[in-house]
């Protein structure tokens, strides 16, 4: 073979690599060590067993990974309720406002989760910003305990993760076509109907993409439970963490990551399958 | 005026103001003169002061601005080359390369932290200064992957034709019609993975050692054991660097009309 | 002009299975202005393509020069392509865009610099060599475009449709400074275009294609006068369409039935009695009688018609008729200044008129739908 384009072979060969090592490989490894043995000395010991991934549905165990499933299911719940209308107004905005609009967005999206977190945390302690301006109103008497609660760590996961869930539906919002809503009220439809049958299927692709980018994380947030839930709230990324550091049973992280990364995966699926029905079918 | 319309405005403008709440309370928090409180007791630089002030905080600074460099320079040259390959070569496995590129942005922080830890126990290798940058790297490719390759597929096909006619190899192609144009979105690429790198925490947890420590990680720990005024400090310089980073890249990538 | 400087021998491609070229036979002659005229699909943009080194044949051979190009990549071939759409590099002054081809092949500061000035020159930009592409109209960013082109001095250059995004009047001065810059630098244009005016006016010889294949290869004068199948006949120009039945043959004589009158014709083909034919008649060549010229005698040789519309051209009147048996016709009147009759081309709608050909200006050609 005459290699016509050494760039070619180049650009190609070293992104080639440089995944298999960095990015297969260790994920490849990963679901090996979640079927060997915990080691004593070592990490592991090179001995077969699904162990692992029985203890994950210990009651113990299976507790923590519904509370995270649930903590970041409502999350998710609650960015999507928040951010679509917030997605969908953003679109009805006149256009010369839009790029600044939604580089207003874009802002918290690419600043570290963990200061906003922090931010999160001055806002909700017993001295925080909130409690006093409470107390200056008058409408309570003593500060409320926020912190290290549940809501807490619902805030502080809702404050990290809503521009995730923005910026893919105003992605896909701004491509709907103004038209068919039209068309759709010349044939007599009403708001709802139109939302429902027309705007919500169109937009599916989007709603899945934020939900990925949203769920995901969510289940893997170890500092938001840290910071604002204390020892108190443990969940998947919490567990998986412990694992690796403290309680060194690393095979039994790796199964966690595992089921994790399973799940990812089921939604990357599920999103493939919306954008090619969104693709295919619906539009005339 | 009507409902709606209140609700059109007053909506967006709520939300906004969770977004940025928070933020902008930190920030001013940064400035009260009160150690332990958060009364407002006037503007007071000592915060930021103290900061410059303690040596182990500079080093651990400078360390992350070093990762932060290097790991979006390697990952810029990867990333752009492999967003031009996908954009102009048909090669084997070409759409099993998008979709890992896709996958490895989407994959869960933590998911990729134990990975990379694994491979490196596994290598034994010491965690610390290299780890880290390898990982570093990893994570950013995906993010230039994508900013350039968005910028590459409005490329006007005919313009490489036309440097071929003129009797361009491939290679001088690159690097007189496709690259110059392409600077734009590079530029933006590496001012992202830049920011990515330097907010890190999750991946960085794991994969890096006691002996090299990053600022997120410094934060973490610091937040753990107490909100000060020094770390709404630290944490209003990070903010104010991003938020600079991140105008500029939006600059960039803005098409020009 | 004696030898071929380009040559395609059985050259077929086709894209996932649809053909887009089938068995192309075509030699271009060194200095001519050769165009491929066509509707879109007919695959002109594709020989190009091929001709530039884009595209490869499925199969057949490319000769350029007398060599076998098919290997050659495209950055090797002495041919240079004006885009469609300019493709100018917009990160580069209108003077880089222009060197970047020269510059390639090593030339220099003095040298350079008098090179592109000079294929500036040719196309009057020589003041706007500081400008960037995006600053400038689009006839200026043409000639730009042709410049980078033909400063490489290459042996053919290939005109991909350059002239389609100009407006009309833009257009046909840049018809003719293309033509006139070809007789200067005597180099071999190969041009494509949908426009068949466009394709009459420019070229030496022109080449009309349909569905991959070439109808007929011509002068411009062949391609209009004597279209060889009824594509041509009615891809070039506006055509006429009568069919008609052949009665009795005398090659190259033939007594043809037209409707309820036959007429002597002559034709280079050969017919037998009861053939099936379309005699083609060019609107320009069609006659009008009014009802009051002539006397009726002369007038029972004609065919009768009524006058369906009129439309007005400025220089010429077109009238579309309708036969009494009820095809239609279209025809073109000029004015005439030597000519009383035609000075009046006040024809109204319905109004009846009498019609007829000079004879031996039509075409006959075997019947095809």
């Amino acid at each position: 073979m005459r290699i016509r384009e050494p760039f070619k072979l180049v650009a190609v060969g070293v992104i080639y690599c440089w995944l298999a090592v960095f990015a297969l490989l260790p994920n490849l490894l990963v679901v090996i060590a979640s079927v060997l043995e915990r080691g004593s000395d070592e990490f592991v010991a090179f001995a077969f067993t699904l162990d692992n991934y029985r203890r994950l549905f210990d009651p113990r165990y299976l507790g923590v990974l519904l509370d995270s499933l649930w903590l970041a299911a409502s999350t998710t719940a609650l960015c999507l309720l928040l951010g679509y209308p917030f997605a969908y107004l953003l679109t009805r905005m006149p256009a010369r406002w839009r790029p600044v609009l939604l580089l207003l967005v874009i802002i918290p999206f690419w600043t570290s989760s963990l200061v906003r977190t922090y931010a999160m945390v001055i806002i909700l302690q017993t001295n925080g910003w909130l409690n006093q301006i409470l107390l200056g109103l008058g409408l309570i008497a003593e500060p409320l305990e926020l912190l290290y609660t549940e809501p807490a760590v619902i805030a502080g996961m809702l404050y990290a993760l809503l521009p995730f869930m923005i910026l893919p539906l105003y992605a896909v919002l701004e491509k709907l076509d103004r038209r068919l809503i039209e068309a759709a009220r010349d044939l007599g439809a009403g708001r709802i109907t139109i939302f429902r049958r027309i705007i919500l299927p169109l937009t599916l692709p989007g709603v899945i993409a934020g939900c990925m980018l949203t769920f995901l994380p969510g289940l893997g947030m170890f500092y938001v439970a840290d910071l604002l839930g204390g020892a108190k709230t443990l969940l998947v990324g919490n567990l998986i963490r412990d694992q690796f550091l403290s309680a060194r049973d690393w095979p039994f992280g790796a199964a966690a990551s595992v089921l994790l990364t399973g799940l990812m995966m089921l939604l990357l699926w599920a999103y493939s399958l919306s954008s090619h029905r969104a693709d295919r079918g619906a539009l005339p | 005026m009507s409902l709606r319309r209140v609700v059109r405005i007053a909506y967006p403008i709520l939300i906004y103001g969770f977004l940025y709440l928070p933020i902008l309370v930190l920030v001013v928090y940064s400035f009260n003169d009160s150690k332990y409180s958060l009364e407002w007791q006037g503007i007071t630089w000592a915060w930021y002061q103290n900061l410059f002030d303690d040596p182990d905080l500079l080093q651990v600074a400078l360390n992350s601005t070093l990762i932060a460099t290097l790991s979006a320079t390697v990952a810029t040259g990867i990333g752009t080359m492999a967003a031009v390959a996908l954009y102009r070569y048909e090669f084997l496995g070409k759409p099993l390369l998008r979709s890992l590129v896709f996958v490895l942005m989407m994959t869960p922080d933590i998911v990729m932290g134990i990975a990379l830890l694994i491979l490196f126990v596994s290598l034994n290798l010491p965690l610390g200064f290299w780890t880290l940058l390898l990982a570093h790297i990893t994570f950013n490719i995906p993010f230039v992957v994508v900013t350039v390759s968005s910028r590459i597929s409005g490329f006007d096909r005919h313009l490489i034709e036309a440097a071929q006619d003129l009797g361009a190899t491939e290679f001088q192609t690159v690097r007189r019609i496709v690259l110059p144009l392409l600077i734009p979105a590079v530029a933006a690429g590496w001012l992202l993975s830049f920011t990515l790198s330097m907010d890190d925490v999750m991946v960085s947890f794991f994969v890096t050692g006691p002996t090299f420590e990053i600022l997120p990680l410094k934060i973490y720990s610091m937040v753990r054991l107490g909100v000060t005024p020094e770390i709404n400090a630290l944490c209003t310089i990070m903010l104010g660097m991003t938020l600079i980073l991140i105008l500029i890249a939006q600059l960039l990538l803005r098409e020009r009309t | 002009m004696s030898e071929w400087v380009i040559e395609l021998r059985n050259v077929s491609k086709a894209y996932a299975a649809h053909p887009v070229l089938r068995n192309i036979h075509l030699q271009v002659w060194a200095g001519e202005f050769l165009t491929l005229l066509g509707p879109s699909g007919c695959g002109k943009t594709t020989i190009l393509r091929l001709l530039a080194g884009f595209e490869k044949p499925d199969s057949g051979e490319i000769y350029i020069a007398g060599q076998d190009v098919r290997a050659l990549p495209p950055e090797r071939r002495h041919v240079n392509t004006v885009f469609q759409s300019y493709a100018l590099f917009p990160h580069l002054t209108v003077f880089e865009n222009v060197a970047f081809g020269p510059r390639l092949q090593g030339f220099q500061r003095a040298a350079l610099r008098e090179r592109v000035v000079e294929a500036l020159r040719m196309v009057k930009l020589e003041d706007l060599a500081g400008r960037k592409p995006g600053q400038l109209s689009g006839g200026q960013q043409q000639r730009v475009a042709i410049a980078r082109a033909v400063v490489n001095q290459p042996r053919v250059l290939l005109l991909d449709e350059p002239l389609s995004a100009l407006d009309y009047k833009l257009r046909k001065a840049m018809q003719l400074e293309l033509k006139q810059l070809q007789r200067r630098l005597g180099i071999t244009f190969v041009f494509v275009t949908h426009d068949q005016e466009e394709a009459l006016s420019m070229s030496d010889r022109v080449a009309v294609m349909n569905v991959g294949r070439i109808e007929q290869f011509g002068t411009p004068r062949q391609i209009y006068e004597t279209p060889e199948n009824l594509f041509v006949a009615r891809f070039v120009g506006e055509i006429n369409n009568l069919s008609g039945r052949v009665v009795a043959a005398a090659p190259p004589r033939y007594d043809i039935r037209l409707h309820d009158r036959v007429v002597s014709l002559k034709s280079p083909y050969a017919f037998g009695v009861g053939d099936r034919v379309n005699v083609l008649i060019r609107p320009e060549d069609v006659r009008i009688w009014r009802e009051s010229e002539g006397s009726a005698e002369e007038r029972a040789a004609l065919f009768p018609a009524v006058v369906e519309e009129v439309i007005y051209k400025g220089s010429m009147v077109d009238l579309a008729i309708r036969l009494d048996n009820g095809e239609r016709l279209s025809t073109t009147q000029f004015f005439n200044e030597d000519d009383q009759a035609l000075m009046n081309l006040d024809f109204r709608e319905g109004e009846r008129v009498f019609v007829d050909w000079v004879h031996d200006w039509e075409t006959i050609l075997p019947h095809e739908e």
